[in-house]
Order: C-alpha cells, then sequence, then structure tokens
C-alpha cells in the first residue's frame, strides 16, 4: 500500500474515493479532472467478470450472486505513483481516469484540492442522484395498515 | 501494491500470450531449437524479457511460483501482472523462476500416478547459441543436435542424468537468454560435446 497515506487509517480514505471514481461518469471526471498529466499504463484498461457474492438475509451463509462485468485499469504516472480502477461496466475510458485519478490522489500535494474540486462534488452529485430515487421511490410507497392492526 | 511496479507486462496480451506459448510449446517439442519472443516487452530487472514473456505466459493466480534470491527482485511486477501466488520454498513449486541453476531435487518431479505435478524451471542465462557445447538426444530429435548455453555449472550434464533418469517423473527446463528462449523437457538426454 502507498506510503502517503497515514499508517492509522490507512485505507479509509482511499476507499472512500475509489468508490466515488468507480460510480463517477467518464466525461463528468474528465471535465472535472482538466488537463491530465502524462502517464503510463501498466495494465488495461481491461473487462473481465467479478463474481458478486451474497449473504441469505444479509448476514447469513454467503451464496453467488451472479457475475458483474467491471472494466479494471491501473496506471502510473510519472512520479510513480501507481492508481487502481475497478469499475462497474464496460467504461474503458471511465477505469482508465479513475486509476489516474487515484494515482493523484495519493500525491500528498495534490490531495486536498483534488479531494475538493474531484471527489466532493462528484459524492455529492452522486448522493443527490441516489436521494432522488429514493424520494421517487418514497413517493409510492404503500403502508400496510390492515396487517398492522390485525397484529396489535 | 507498491510503486515499485514501474512497467506494464504486455502490450497486447491476448496475442502475445499466445505467440510466447506457441514458442514454448515449440521448444519443448523439439528441444534446444532457439524461438524468438517477447520483441516489444520491457522486462523488469533483472529478468530478461524473454524469461518475463514466459513467466507471464505461463503463471497464473493457480500455479505457484518459487523465484530464487537474484529473481525476487521482480516479484512485485510478478504479483501484479500474473497475480502469482509466490511460495518461500521450491518443493511445492509449479513453476520455478531462477538466475542461477538450483538443486534440481529440490524442485518437485510429480509422482508415477501423476508425472504432470512436477516442476517447470524457468532458467535464465547469459546467452544462447555461444559457450559450452551440449549433445542433446531424445524423443523430438531425429538426430542429436547441439546446443550451446553460457552458462551453466560444469557439472550439469551429470545434474541433468540425475533428472533424465526419473523419467517419467522430472524437472523440466525452459532456457531463456534475451528474447530467446529454448527447452529442455525431462525426456531429453544431454551429453557434454
Amino acid at each position: 500500500m502507498p506510503d502517503a497515506l497515514p499508517p492509522d487509517q490507512p485505507n479509509a480514505a482511499r476507499r472512500r474515493w475509489m468508490a466515488v471514481l468507480a460510480r463517477a461518469d467518464a466525461d463528468d471526471l474528465n471535465e472535472r479532472l482538466g488537463t491530465l498529466p502524462a502517464y503510463r499504463v501498466l495494465r488495461g484498461p481491461e473487462a473481465g467478470l467479478v463474481m458478486v457474492r451474497g449473504r441469505t438475509g444479509g448476514g447469513g451463509a454467503p451464496f453467488n450472486l451472479g457475475e458483474l462485468t467491471a472494466t479494471r485499469c491501473t496506471v502510473r504516472t510519472e512520479a510513480g505513483l501507481v492508481g487502481h480502477a475497478y469499475v462497474a461496466g464496460r467504461s474503458e475510458r471511465q477505469a482508465e481516469l479513475a486509476a489516474l485519478a487515484d494515482a493523484l490522489l495519493q500525491d500528498p500535494l495534490r490531495q486536498a484540492s483534488l479531494l475538493n474540486e474531484v471527489i466532493e462534488p462528484l459524492a455529492a452529485s452522486q448522493q443527490a442522484r441516489r436521494d432522488a430515487v429514493a424520494a421517487k421511490a418514497a413517493a409510492t410507497r404503500v403502508q400496510f395498515f390492515a396487517m398492522r392492526n390485525m397484529r396489535t | 501494491m507498491s510503486a515499485t511496479i514501474a512497467l506494464p507486462g504486455f502490450a497486447d496480451p491476448v496475442g502475445e500470450a499466445q505467440a510466447t506459448f506457441r514458442a514454448v510449446l515449440d521448444a519443448m517439442a523439439r528441444p534446444g531449437t532457439l524461438h524468438q519472443v517477447a520483441a516489444g516487452l520491457t522486462a523488469p530487472p533483472p529478468l530478461d524479457p524473454a524469461t518475463a514473456a514466459a513467466l507471464l505466459t505461463l503463471v497464473d493466480n493457480e500455479t505457484k511460483l518459487w523465484l530464487d534470491a537474484d529473481a525476487a527482485a521482480a516479484r512485485d511486477w510478478l504479483a501484479f501482472h500474473c497475480g502469482a501466488v509466490i511460495i518461500g520454498t521450491p518443493d511445492e513449486a509449479a513453476f520455478a523462476a531462477a538466475l542461477s541453476l538450483p538443486d534440481l531435487a529440490a524442485l518437485p518431479a510429480g509422482t508415477h500416478e501423476a508425472p504432470e505435478d512436477s516442476a517447470t524451471l524457468i532458467l535464465q542465462i547469459a546467452a544462447l547459441g555461444t559457450g559450452a557445447h551440449y549433445r542433446l538426444s531424445g524423443p523430438g530429435l531425429r538426430e542429436p543436435t547441439l546446443l550451446a548455453v553460457s552458462y551453466l555449472p560444469a557439472d550439469f550434464a551429470t545434474l541433468w542424468r540425475r533428472n533424465h533418469a526419473l523419467y517419467p517423473r522430472g524437472v523440466d527446463i525452459i532456457l531463456c537468454a534475451g528474447t530467446t528462449l529454448t527447452a529442455l523437457p525431462r525426456s531429453v538426454s544431454i551429453e557434454e560435446a
């Protein structure tokens, strides 16, 4: 794991930005990253399948839910930082940009500005999208008063 | 993952792995013939392109790989690009990569029931085509053929005779130098020439 991250919670911050980058749209990401620095692709971007596992009832025995198409990419910047990305779907450009962003975010000098200008706005728009879907779903929610009344 | 993965693997993973596999197959079928591989591959030091290409092609997450002390410098690169399970002792290895000839008896030779459980040693040497001559004969060779290698240990023919005597058990060797590779399957007999 990279040395640039603090030793106490070495992966929490990185896990968050990788999760946000994995959900980001390629065009959006490109626009927010602005001019891209020089980098070298170490692997990919290549599409493959990953097995998604679930647990019965959320906490029971694990089972294989099904395979998901995923694209992965690894890049190395000129400064020697290695970034990885695994994104759902087949967007090779998204995987490459996300890997580059992961590499740049490990640079302590750029981390704060990138978090403010790229990750936080993306996280906010993703949250807004989730909230909008949740609000739409909540409007059609059915309350089974009859069943509740029967039980009491 | 650390920043030591400085180099990419094959530029065209499918095509180049298939081409290298074909070269290894031909080399095994006709021991001692020289094959060119990995023209475009930048190998991580201290590996040569042919060594790196053979490892990229043959090793994956289901094969246990043992590295000798010198080859261990490329450990991160191999772990990343091959997904290999790198083990500390040679006795369970499916593949071994070495820059100097290890003890062949320490590598698994398979069993009579499953001789395919033996190890394949990918051995990097200084050069193929120059140096000490060995006369090869056996399956795949209509007539005995000469192979020049620099450098193998002076008693290599004796060491090999012990390995060859185990047949159908025994270790196979892929010799790599620069972008050239050749193979010495366990079935071949080797004499100094």
